[in-house]
């Protein structure tokens, strides 16, 4: 990509997100929306302002991205495992693959009350829940990419003596990393989504647990300045999964 | 290249190698490779030349030792061939086997390590490898910042830097466009003259197979079986005029007479027809 339509992006970019903020603004000003389902953008801010300022806000955002942070590990690393053996013969893959896409396809939120019941209403049932739902697309991930990898390296590598470590390390993980790394990234986002659906369904404390405590109490504008504070985490995490990916994949 | 190869010793000594997929009695049985034999002698450039499906690369995999035959044997140096045997033979596939997340010299390295290579050596090698095929300059580039005949002679080079003393090619020149493929066999002609080793080359093309082979194992359509062998009987290395010449031409000709039957069985059976229209019986 050059220089000019690098930049040319990101002016649309930038001048998009303005146009939804003049778009907020204009319609709570002129008084065409209720305030109570859009506030004005000065109150949220002016709110947002306030929270920020509270060790509650900060607690919240702790729990809700240490939540998020432990799912995600123990998905990515069942994921990867999982993937890995089942991938060792034809015949596993032809079993197990399609059984993993499918139990993905079900809408897993129905379980959800399940895993009230068994961890809770703390954090262990939304670690629980969000590893649950993370873990099938770094699974499903690793064993599109790990299945994938070209014979031909794989030969070549035998060709010339390698060992099963060896081949592993130098040859089917890079191979399959990029689609992996598809994977960790869906699943992040994954966990992350299921983390906090989780909190406003049904829990004690976090990000989630105040959104919808402030849709329950009537105060929009505390809901949106926390809608707007995961919106921003949201868009600076995404930003550095795609640098992190863009490194990689200079090859 | 001096002494007659009748009169170097064998390098490669393949006996009664069939190679059957599938069960023995099951209708879907495939018979790629009917008991062939044949000998490579030290230092020779041999080519196996054959319609597709006709088991030239399934033929070069089992001397190898990446299959394992289902019936004969292979002898290389004296040892039956039980499966890869990395100090004795190495592989020079198509370029696209240069791991595209290494640059070259973490290629080489990489294979060095396979072949369990001391590590003092690699450096050197690499730079000896990649000088002889006037590609040391890209030594830090990745395989896709190269073009497609760039990549090959790097991929010579690497074959040449294992160092066995035997190298098996497998098509290692079909992705090249005509030209790039003559320039690269020129200079792999010159580059063996020097080294003497022992080569089995898997090739459709015709040209490419008279250039530079000593001896043609010319191969039936399915199942594989030797059909003929030509002698081209012209010192290496090679010059490209030796391509204007009327020997060249004329062996060439001879080649396509033999093959010509032989591909248009091929052709049938893909087609999934009687596969006697036009094999040999």
């Amino acid at each position: 990509m050059t220089d000019t339509s690098n930049f040319t992006t990101r002016s649309i970019q930038i001048a998009f997100i303005a146009i939804m903020v003049g778009i907020w603004y204009f319609v709570t000003k002129t008084g065409s929306i209720s305030p109570l389902f859009l506030p004005p953008l000065d109150s949220v801010w002016a709110t947002f302002v306030r929270l920020v300022q509270t060790n509650a806000f900060w607690s919240s955002v702790r729990l809700t991205l240490w939540t998020i942070a432990q799912a995600w590990v123990i998905a990515v690393v069942l994921g990867i495992v999982v993937g890995y053996f089942v991938t060792r013969s034809k015949f596993l893959t032809e079993v197990f693959e399609p059984v993993i896409a499918s139990t993905f396809a079900i809408p897993l939120t129905l379980l959800f009350p399940l895993f009230i019941l068994m961890f809770g209403i703390g954090p262990a049932s939304k670690v629980a829940y969000a590893a649950t739902y993370g873990f099938f697309p770094v699974a499903l991930n690793t064993i599109a990419g790990l299945s994938s990898v070209d014979e031909r390296y794989l030969r070549s590598a035998r060709s010339m003596g390698a060992s099963s470590l060896d081949t592993f390390r130098h040859v089917l993980f890079p191979a399959a990393f990029p689609v992996i790394l598809t994977g960790l990234r869906v699943s992040f986002f994954i966990s992350f989504a299921s983390v906090l659906g989780g909190e406003t369904l049904s829990s004690a404390a976090g990000i989630g647990k105040n959104i919808a405590l402030a849709a329950e109490l009537m105060e929009p504008a505390r809901m949106y300045a926390w809608i707007v504070f995961v919106i921003c985490i949201t868009v600076t995490l995404n930003f550095v999964v795609s640098a992190i990916e863009n490194r990689r994949r200079e090859y | 290249m001096s002494a007659p190869a009748s009169d170097r010793p064998t390098a490669i000594a393949v006996r009664n190698v069939t190679q059957r997929f599938g069960d023995k009695n099951s209708p879907g049985m495939v018979l790629a490779l009917d008991n062939i034999s044949l000998d490579v002698k030290r230092g020779e450039f041999v080519c196996l030349l054959g319609p597709s499906g006709c088991g030239k690369s399934t033929l070069l995999n089992i001397v190898g030792g990446l299959f394992d035959a289902t019936e004969g044997t292979v002898t290389v140096a004296g040892h039956e061939v039980k499966g890869p045997s990395p100090r004795d033979i190495s592989f020079i596939f198509q370029e696209s086997t240069l791991y595209p997340w290494y640059t070259i010299r973490e290629n080489f390295d990489v294979s060095f390590k396979f072949q369990k290579v001391a590590k003092s050596e690699w450096a050197g090698r690499t730079k000896d490898a990649l000088a002889q095929v006037g590609m040391s300059k890209f030594i830090d580039h990745y395989p896709t910042q190269l073009s497609v005949g760039m990549r090959q002679r790097v991929n010579l080079a690497r074959g040449i830097a294992l160092g066995t003393d035997i190298i098996l090619m497998d098509e290692p020149f079909a992705a090249l466009d005509e030209q790039t493929r003559m320039v690269l066999g020129e200079d792999l002609s010159e580059l063996l003259a020097k080294t003497g080793k022992t080569i089995v080359f898997v090739t459709h093309s015709l040209a490419e197979a008279v250039f530079l082979s000593d001896r043609i194992f010319v191969m039936t359509a399915r199942p594989g079986r030797i059909k003929s062998i030509m002698e081209v009987g012209e010192p290496h290395p090679r010059s490209p005029d030796f391509m204007l010449t009327p020997k060249f031409s004329q062996l060439r000709n001879d080649l396509y007479a033999m093959l010509r039957d032989e591909v248009r069985a091929a052709i049938a059976i893909e087609r999934g027809e009687p596969a006697s229209a036009g094999a040999a019986a």
